[in-house]
Parts: structure tokens; C-alpha cells; sequence
């Protein structure tokens, strides 16, 4: 089967490949990775807050969007929104909405659910007396949550929310069901397109599985450096 | 006051006047079934030291974080200078600012430097410029003699050092009491006396505080009233040398005897 493995399709595909494919999966990991952290931390908050009803309102909804497949959420959105736009605005036909816009909302707020999980983990793993000690000091629930609680939270938490990373970096490969020009997308067009798809997929496999153990390697040695300074 | 050492209090103490922490028939239930403190009434005079002992679990953290409202309750009334704690229209986040808490446990805030632990409330609350609150800092830490340390992080220090900057840290809101909840009892024997020192000295400057705490030495040497709690009651509520002497309350008794056995 590998007798007749051809490299150079891969070779000649390698600036596609990197400079688009993996430009475009990058920047929608690393951006849905921050507006899920800060969506996330929100649903946190609301869910620690005790005033009614924002801890259900946000409980429902992180149970919500657990209960449903990654898979299904893409296609919902890419497929529905157009639809919900052209209802709104009142437009004869449906809007297309920017494919890679369409993406980053449905990732953001499908990993949200998870990083509100871990952000909801380290502000509870605070001692309580740092929450009392600000209280004491005349500081505000917000100057107390902004200043001490949610920096505390973040540091201790970054290496579980990197891990999570991870996972969003691998899960961003779902997009090519959407024919989006992704990392995977790009080498699966190529293989498509040349008859190679075994050489293309083995190289995108082997890509995902080196940046991937790289990353948490590197989060690995964070994690027992940040585990000396406390 | 027979001892020389009680002076610089007694006449603070005898300085009628509204008095800087009330308390009113408070009670505080956890559960309907826990009542975990039962009308408990005392006052506090400005510049008076008063100690709260009792036995582990009779209410006196509970008791003395009702005061700046950490902990709220369902009857009764407390008064700081006035303010009434337990009313709604009650600005918390300011009452709270004009008394300082020192707890067990330092709680420093660990993701700050010294500097910015003494400075992070002063700025955000009482809004004072970088410059004030710097030189404020600087001067309070330069008092508990910890002046090296301003830009080190809580955990480089011991845990004395870290109560003598948590002391600092309350002291630079230019409080008018000090609240202390057990601040030595979380210290390796040897750091204790570093810590109860400077407690001493505010105390003779005339601070009003409210020290709960076993360190039956510092109870003597500086508190005007000593109250003794036993399941959420105020038991005993009695000057310094009549607490130490005769007569007073069975369970203090038994109090006493174990502690000072120690
Ligand atoms: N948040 C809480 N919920 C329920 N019970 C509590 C809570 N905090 C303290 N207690 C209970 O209230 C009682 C008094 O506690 P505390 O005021 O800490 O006593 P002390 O400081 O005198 O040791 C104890 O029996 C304790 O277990
Ligand atoms: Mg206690």
C-alpha cells in the first residue's frame, strides 16, 4: 500500500497546507479559546452569583449545550443562521454569514460550557477567607471578583484551560464539514483532488498529533512550574 | 485599673460617648434547628480592648464577623459609630473599609506583592493616589517593622511576617477598631510573640479593638473587658482583673484552668 507513497504531493501542498490551512485553525482556536474563557467565566460567575435566576438561566444553559453533539451545533448554526438573519432583517432570500464568523461563534460558545466548568473549579478552590478578606477591606463584589478572585482562578486553572485548548484545536477540525478551508479541509481537498488522499490524511493525522503532544508537553512543564511558585 | 499597664487604656475607656461597636440582643441561626449565637449584647468604647475567648466552635468568629456584616443575622441590631450594620440602606462596602480584619489565617492576597496587598484598597476604595497610598504602605510596613519586604510576594515570607503585613494592610485604611479573629493561632509557637508585640503597641496607642483569642498573657496585659462565650452566649462580659480573679461563671472556670494549663 505504501510502495507507492508519494511525498512530493505533500511537499508541493505545504504552503497551502501551513500559510492558509493552519493559519485559519489557529486563529479559530486561539480566538474561540478567548471568548470562550471570557463567556465561560461569565456563565461561572452567574452560576456562583446565588441571585435568582442567574444560576439556573446559566446552569440550563451549560447543561444544554453539553447534552448535544459538537457536529450537530456546527451544522445548526451554519445552516440556520442565514435563515434567522433573513427572518429578522425581513430579506427575500437567506444572508450568508462569513463562514469562518460562523465558526468562532458556534466554537466560543460551545467551549464556553467547558471553560465555565474550570473556571467554576478555581474560584471555588479559593479559600473562602480571600473572597471575606476583600469584603473586610471595603472592596466591592466586583473589585472583589475582577482584582482577587477571577486573577487567583485564571492562574491556578491555566494549565487545565490550555488542555482545553487542546481539545478545542483538535475539534476545530469538525469545520470541514463545512467545506471550510481549515487545516484538515485543505489537505482533504487536495488529496480529493490529486487521488491522494492517503498521503494527505497520514500527514494531517501526523501534524495534529505533533503540535498536539508538543502543547501539552509544554503546558506539562507550566503546570510543575507553577506548582513550585505556590 | 491597679497595673500600670492598663493606664494609657482606662482613660480612653472612661471617655463617654457613643460607643464605636454596639451589639443588641444578636442573634444568628445557620438552620432553623442551629442557633449558633443567642442574643449576645456587648459594646465597645473608643479605645477600649476588648477579648473574646470561649471554647472552639462557641460563636466567636461568627460574633465578631457580624460586625462588618461578613456574616449576616436574623435578630438584633448592630451599631458601628452610629451606622447600623443590619439595615438595608446600610453603605457595607464603606462601613467595612473604617474597620480592619485580621484573620487566622493572613489572608493576603498570594497573586500580589506587599506593596500592592497594603495599596490594592486604599486606591480602589478610599481612592487614594498611587503616591498617598505608596508612602502610606511604606510607613505602616516600616511600623511592623517589615520595610525589606514591599516587593516580595506573601509567600515568601513567614507566616508571623504575613499577620504583621496583614495588621498593615487593615491599619492603612485608617480604621476606627481593629477586629482580630484568632491572629496568632495559625503561627509556629516562635513567630507568636512577634505578631501579639505589635497588637500590644496598637493597643497603647489607643486603638479600640475587638481581639478574639487564647493568648491569655495579651488579655492581661492589654484588655480593658474580657468576654468569655459557650454555645453562642455571651457567658461572661467583665473587666480584665475580675475575669482573671474571683468569682466568675463555672465554664469559664473550666476554661481557664485548661487553657493557662497549657
Ligand atoms: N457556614 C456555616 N454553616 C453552618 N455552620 C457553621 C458555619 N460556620 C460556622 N458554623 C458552626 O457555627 C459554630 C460556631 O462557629 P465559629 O463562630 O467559627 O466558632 P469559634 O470561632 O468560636 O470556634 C460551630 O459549631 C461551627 O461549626
Ligand atoms: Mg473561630
Amino acid at each position: 500500500m505504501f510502495s507507492n507513497f508519494d511525498f512530493q504531493v505533500i511537499i508541493d501542498a505545504l504552503p497551502y497546507l501551513f500559510l492558509q490551512g493552519m493559519v485559519f485553525t489557529l486563529k479559530l482556536t486561539l480566538l474561540a479559546a478567548i471568548f470562550g474563557t471570557i463567556f465561560g467565566t461569565v456563565l461561572a460567575l452567574m452560576r456562583l452569583s446565588g441571585v435568582w435566576p442567574l444560576p439556573q438561566i446559566a446552569g440550563a444553559y451549560v447543561n444544554f449545550v453539553r447534552s448535544l453533539p459538537l457536529l450537530l451545533v456546527i451544522f445548526w448554526f451554519f445552516f440556520l443562521v442565514p435563515f434567522i438573519a433573513q427572518k429578522m432583517v425581513g430579506s427575500p432570500r437567506p444572508i450568508p454569514i462569513d463562514p469562518f464568523l460562523t465558526a468562532l461563534i458556534t466554537f466560543s460558545l460551545f467551549e464556553a460550557v467547558f471553560f465555565s466548568e474550570i473556571m467554576r473549579a478555581g474560584i471555588q478552590s479559593l479559600p473562602k477567607g480571600q473572597v471575606a478578606a476583600g469584603y473586610a477591606l471595603g472592596l466591592s463584589y466586583t473589585q472583589v471578583m475582577r482584582r482577587i478572585v477571577l486573577p487567583q482562578a485564571f492562574r491556578n486553572m491555566l494549565p487545565v484551560l490550555l488542555t482545553q485548548t487542546i481539545v478545542l484545536f483538535q475539534d476545530t477540525s469538525l469545520v470541514y464539514v463545512l467545506s471550510l478551508n481549515d487545516f484538515l479541509g485543505i489537505a482533504g481537498k487536495i488529496g480529493q483532488r490529486d487521488g491522494r488522499l492517503t498521503e494527505m490524511y497520514i500527514f494531517a493525522a501526523l501534524v495534529y498529533f505533533l503540535i498536539s503532544f508538543a502543547a501539552s508537553q509544554a503546558v506539562r512543564r507550566l503546570q510543575a512550574h507553577t506548582a513550585i511558585i505556590r | 485599673m491597679t497595673t500600670a499597664t492598663t493606664t494609657p487604656n482606662s482613660a480612653a475607656k472612661q471617655s463617654s460617648g457613643a460607643p464605636v461597636i454596639q451589639m443588641i440582643g444578636v442573634s444568628k441561626w445557620y438552620t432553623p434547628e442551629f442557633q449558633v449565637l443567642d442574643a449576645c449584647s456587648t459594646s465597645v468604647q473608643k479605645g477600649e480592648v476588648v477579648v473574646v475567648c470561649g471554647p472552639s466552635g462557641s460563636g466567636k468568629s461568627t460574633l465578631i464577623k457580624c460586625v462588618n456584616a461578613l456574616e449576616p443575622f436574623q435578630q438584633g441590631d448592630i451599631f458601628v459609630e452610629g451606622v447600623q450594620v443590619n439595615d438595608r440602606a446600610t453603605n457595607l462596602p464603606k462601613l467595612r473599609s473604617r474597620i480592619g480584619m485580621v484573620f487566622q489565617n493572613f489572608e493576603l492576597f498570594p497573586h500580589l506583592t506587599i506593596m500592592e496587598n497594603l495599596t490594592l484598597a486604599q486606591r480602589k476604595v478610599l481612592k487614594r493616589g498611587k503616591d498617598e497610598a505608596d508612602a502610606k504602605a511604606r510607613k505602616l510596613l516600616q511600623r511592623v517593622g517589615l520595610s525589606d519586604q514591599a516587593p516580595k510576594y506573601p509567600g515568601q515570607l513567614s507566616g508571623g511576617q504575613q499577620q504583621r503585613v496583614a495588621i498593615a494592610r487593615a491599619l492603612a485604611m485608617d480604621p476606627v477598631a481593629m477586629l482580630f479573629d484568632e491572629p496568632t493561632s495559625a503561627l509556629d509557637p516562635e513567630m507568636v510573640s512577634e505578631v501579639l508585640d505589635v497588637m500590644v503597641e496598637l493597643a497603647r496607642e489607643g486603638m479600640t479593638m475587638m481581639v478574639v483569642t487564647h493568648e491569655m498573657g495579651f488579655a492581661r496585659k492589654v484588655a480593658n473587658r474580657v468576654i468569655f462565650m459557650d454555645k453562642g452566649a455571651i457567658v461572661e462580659d467583665v473587666p480584665t482583673e475580675e475575669f482573671f480573679g474571683s468569682p466568675r461563671s463555672e465554664r469559664a472556670q473550666l476554661f481557664l484552668s485548661k487553657i493557662l494549663s497549657h
